[in-house]
């Protein structure tokens, strides 16, 4: 009989495949996973405490920072929550802006997934591939916003400024030509063996245990659980378009990385209906807003879904003009609770496969 | 005229040294072919550097390295250039003989190995008859460096690299044996220009197509090139076995991972590619310039293949050596065996 | 049959004498019947997710109150249910058992408020060091060093 013995390893918090500043203390039994202690913080900057000394508007480029792949729909997150505390009306047009922008951002955080799950499983050139039109979408979104990443659109009661003549074109032929990108990653990438080797039946996240642990976007709907707040209960004009949530089946590594890929058909479909719709819409961009914004006493509590899940933001109001408790729900930091039990049993190979489909961003796990 | 330069050359230098005595002028000839070696692996090496961030930009839609030297072609020696500069670094808990010597070993195996390997008519160094078992027996000596340069680290990242190295090692250097043993059986010998000479009509890779399928396939492996590059991978063991080393010490193993690029190439060119024969009666243009075409074509196939594929994962890489591999050469034996008694029994 | 929050909402506020309902139809439970409430809530009205757990501190009343948004999957809604807390004894019962989801939040709130939940499987800080002193997110959070 051979003696073996357990060790530990530590992964992260320097690790390229952690996606940042994410540290992993693995219990190995050679390369197996026994078990797995996820440990988060390294990137805490108190994104809550620094929002009860900032004016409400002062805190929309905060949220920027916390998923800055996808800042847009932060930002839409942070001030729909304001508004619902306000009761402020926002415009059709601001409405649909928020949409185009927000499903680019969306585009813009999912081409980061894929590419960095393919670079996780070892193939580096879906990484390049996919920041090729990455780029495209982040200088349309410079053009629009002013900035590449963190875009500070949306301001509470509407966006910033309206869409710059012939940008909507430009985003349409974009459209227009990203599905046949997409087939590009899904030739590279989807249908590649090792690749499908690599990811089918590991990392296997069962609908009921999904649900049980608050685990949200493309990783629920991933174990086939039909839940996008876009559909199930739609904000903004979301109920408007016409599309479908692409579900998986198995709920392993495989299938979130598909939805991934399928969502992004998906938002396609959703920018090229927004900007048939917008044209026929004439109007301001944003509602009518006090200077200083002071909601009433109170609490709200607004939800999106983003690229990695549902973010919700929690204020509470004093009646004074900055916020007294600003709560963020960030899907990133819930969907890593069930990590410990997601490794145990697996390969070092399979803990990066794992954690890559999971698709988190250290900026929001941490806030 | 150029068919002979080389052989010219060697001969040349043969009577230049005519005075000498007969084994001291052998000596000094053959430390020149030595010596010419040594030079071609290492120009090669910071070529194939330069090759492959250029296959790579092309896989990719980048350009490349383009600002050193025309067209970025001094890229590699830059690069050198800076970490022979750079400090090694030796942290407190290596083993420190055993750290430093993996490095300097790491090109020996392949040296050693480029001696017996036939660049062209008449042109290999030493013309052993039993060259392919030297070749293979100095070939998987590799693996070892790697093993000192993982255990020494006294890194748990790099430790599993070395493991794994041994455990590849183990597992794709048999079915790699068992395909040559095909080719072997028919040529009936084991020395290299023989077996070259017995492609004269026909190469291997039309008559051996499964042999030279796991034999490329082994020997991508053996090199450890994507997607078979598991003791590096960097996404899961940050670089593996090298993980610790810096400065010249981590260039020479990032060289010699191109050297043994080119003695699997050179090895895939000899057994199954003809070695140094022309295709399609193309004689004007030299033997040895079609053997290094040869030997580039599948360079760039492997630099292809990883810039394509993912990376496999470590049970899947034995499961695949194990349960692939080893029975499919194993039944290329029998095919073959049975193969060549007809071929007699016909007459042919 | 329940279609939407608010009437869940109403039945709920019929059904338990112990909750109370506000006028923006939150929840307001007492903290010694939350598990049980909660319990109750997974059980026989489909909330099986639980969205958004955190935390407010009110010194001013003395209290924190924690809030919990629970879902339901099929159903698409959301309710908000509140409870409070003493500041000077927080306690509360965990919801660990009943959604796996408060796992993490509940460290969460541990660790920037200073809530004990008993019954959490873990019951570690998770953004601050371990040896970290003091809750940040309490109003009465002094830090030390650094500008103010």
């Amino acid at each position: 009989m051979i003696r073996t013995q357990e060790y530990n390893l530590n992964f992260g918090p320097q690790h390229p495949s952690t996606h940042g500043v994410f540290r992993i203390l693995l219990t190995l039994d050679g390369e197996r996973v026994v078990k797995a202690e996820p440990i988060c913080g390294y990137l805490h900057r108190g994104v809550e405490k620094l929002a009860e000394a900032r004016t409400y508007t002062q805190f929309i480029p905060y949220t920027d920072r916390l998923d800055y792949l996808a800042a847009m729909l932060q930002n839409w997150g942070y001030v729909m929550a304001v508004e619902k505390l306000m009761g402020v009306e926002v415009p059709e047009k601001a409405e649909y802006m928020r949409v185009i922008s927000g499903e680019l951002s969306r585009l813009a955080s999912h081409l980061i997934a894929i590419g960095t799950y393919s670079l996780d499983i070892g193939a580096f050139t879906g990484f390049l591939l996919a920041f090729r039109e990455r780029e495209t979408t982040m200088d349309l979104l410079e053009e629009l916003t002013g900035s590449r990443m963190t875009l500070s659109y949306a301001r509470i009661g509407g966006v910033a400024a309206d869409a710059p003549d012939g940008w909507l074109e430009k985003v349409d032929k974009f459209m227009d030509k990203m599905p046949t990108c997409i087939d590009e990653y899904d030739g590279l990438i989807t249908g590649n063996e090792i690749f499908q080797a690599r990811t089918r039946e590991v990392g296997v996240l069962k609908p009921e245990t999904a649900i049980n642990y608050s685990i949200s976007g493309p990783s629920l709907r991933g174990s086939g659980v039909d839940y996008d707040l876009r559909k199930a209960k739609p904000y903004g004009v979301y109920d408007r378009f016409d599309f479908d949530v692409p579900l998986g089946k198995n709920g392993d590594c495989f299938d979130r990385f598909d939805c991934r890929m399928k969502e992004m058909r998906q938002l396609v479909r959703i920018i090229k209906q927004a900007i048939q719709q917008i044209k026929e819409i004439d109007g301001p961009v944003i509602g009518k807003v006090p200077k200083v914004i002071k909601p009433p006493v109170g609490d709200a509590y607004a939800e999106i879904e983003t690229s990695k899940g549902i973010i919700g933001y929690y204020v509470v109001s004093d009646g004074s003009p900055k916020p007294y408790r600003v709560h963020v729900r960030r899907p990133s930091f819930i969907n890593l609770g069930y990590l410990d039990e997601m490794l145990r049993g697996y390969l070092v190979a399979d803990v990066v496969a794992i954690l890559g489909s999971l698709d988190i961003m250290l900026g929001e796990v941490d806030c | 005229m150029f068919e002979n330069l080389f052989v010219g050359i060697a001969n040349g230098l043969r009577s230049l040294l005519g005075g000498l005595p007969l084994e001291i002028n052998e000596a000094i000839v053959m430390l020149v072919k030595l010596v010419a070696i040594l030079v071609f692996i290492l120009v090669n090496a910071l070529w194939l550097v330069y090759m492959e961030r250029k296959v790579a930009a092309f896989v990719q839609a980048r350009i490349g390295p383009n600002r050193v030297g025309p067209k970025g072609l001094l890229q590699t020696t830059a690069d050198i250039g800076k970490l022979i500069c750079k400090e090694i670094i030796i942290h407190k808990d290596t083993d420190k003989l055993v750290f430093m010597l993996a490095p300097m070993l790491v090109f020996v195996p392949t040296l050693m190995v480029f001696a017996v390997i036939p660049f062209g008519k008449n042109m290999a160094a030493i013309d052993m008859n039993i060259g392919l078992l030297y070749l293979l027996a100095i070939g998987s000596l590799s693996t070892l460096i790697f093993w000192m340069a993982g255990w020494a680290s006294n890194n748990k990242y790099s430790l599993l690299g070395g493991m794994r190295s041994v455990a590849q090692m183990v597992s794709y250097e048999l079915p790699m044996v068992l395909a040559i043993l095909g080719v072997i059986m028919i040529t009936g010998s084991l020395k290299m220009s023989d077996i070259i000479a017995a492609q004269e009509h026909t190469w291997f890779i039309f008559s051996q197509p499964i042999a030279f399928l796991i034999f490329f396939i082994a020997s991508v492996s053996e090199c450890n090139r994507a997607p078979f590059d598991l003791i590096e991978a960097e996404s899961e063991l940050v670089n593996g076995f090298n993980t610790e080393y810096s400065g010249m010490a981590f260039a020479m193993f990032y060289l010699a991972e191109y050297a043994n690029m080119l003695v699997s190439c050179a090895m895939v060119t000899i057994l199954f590619l003809g070695g140094w024969y022309a295709p399609f009666g193309l004689d004007f243009i030299p033997s040895w310039l079609w053997f290094f075409i040869k030997m580039y074509v599948m360079m760039f196939i492997i630099m292809q293949l990883r810039w394509t594929y993912p990376r496999i994962r470590v049970d899947q890489l034995m499961g695949f050596g194990w349960k692939v591999l080893v029975p499919l050469s194993l039944a290329n034996i029998f095919v073959t065996g049975i193969g060549m008694y007809i071929y007699r029994a016909i007459g042919w | 049959m329940i279609e939407n929050a608010s009437a869940l909402v109403e039945e709920l506020g019929k059904k338990f004498n112990y909750v109370e309902i506000n006028e923006q139809s939150t929840v307001i439970v007492p903290a010694d019947k939350l598990l049980e409430f909660m319990q109750a809530l997974k059980d026989d009205y489909d909330l099986d997710f639980l969205t958004n757990e955190t935390a407010a501190d009110y010194p001013g009343e003395n209290k924190f109150e924690v809030v919990y948004n629970i879902s339901s999957i099929e159903k698409g809604y959301t309710i908000m249910v509140k409870t409070s807390v003493n500041r000077d004894n927080p306690e509360l019962p965990s919801v660990f058992p009943i959604w796996g989801g408060a796992n993490w939040q509940e460290r969460e709130i541990y660790d920037l408020m200073g809530i004990v939940f008993t019954g959490h499987p873990d019951p570690k800080r998770i953004l601050m060091p371990y040896d970290y002193e003091g809750h940040p997110l309490r109003k009465d959070f002094q830090w030390k060093g650094g500008r103010e």
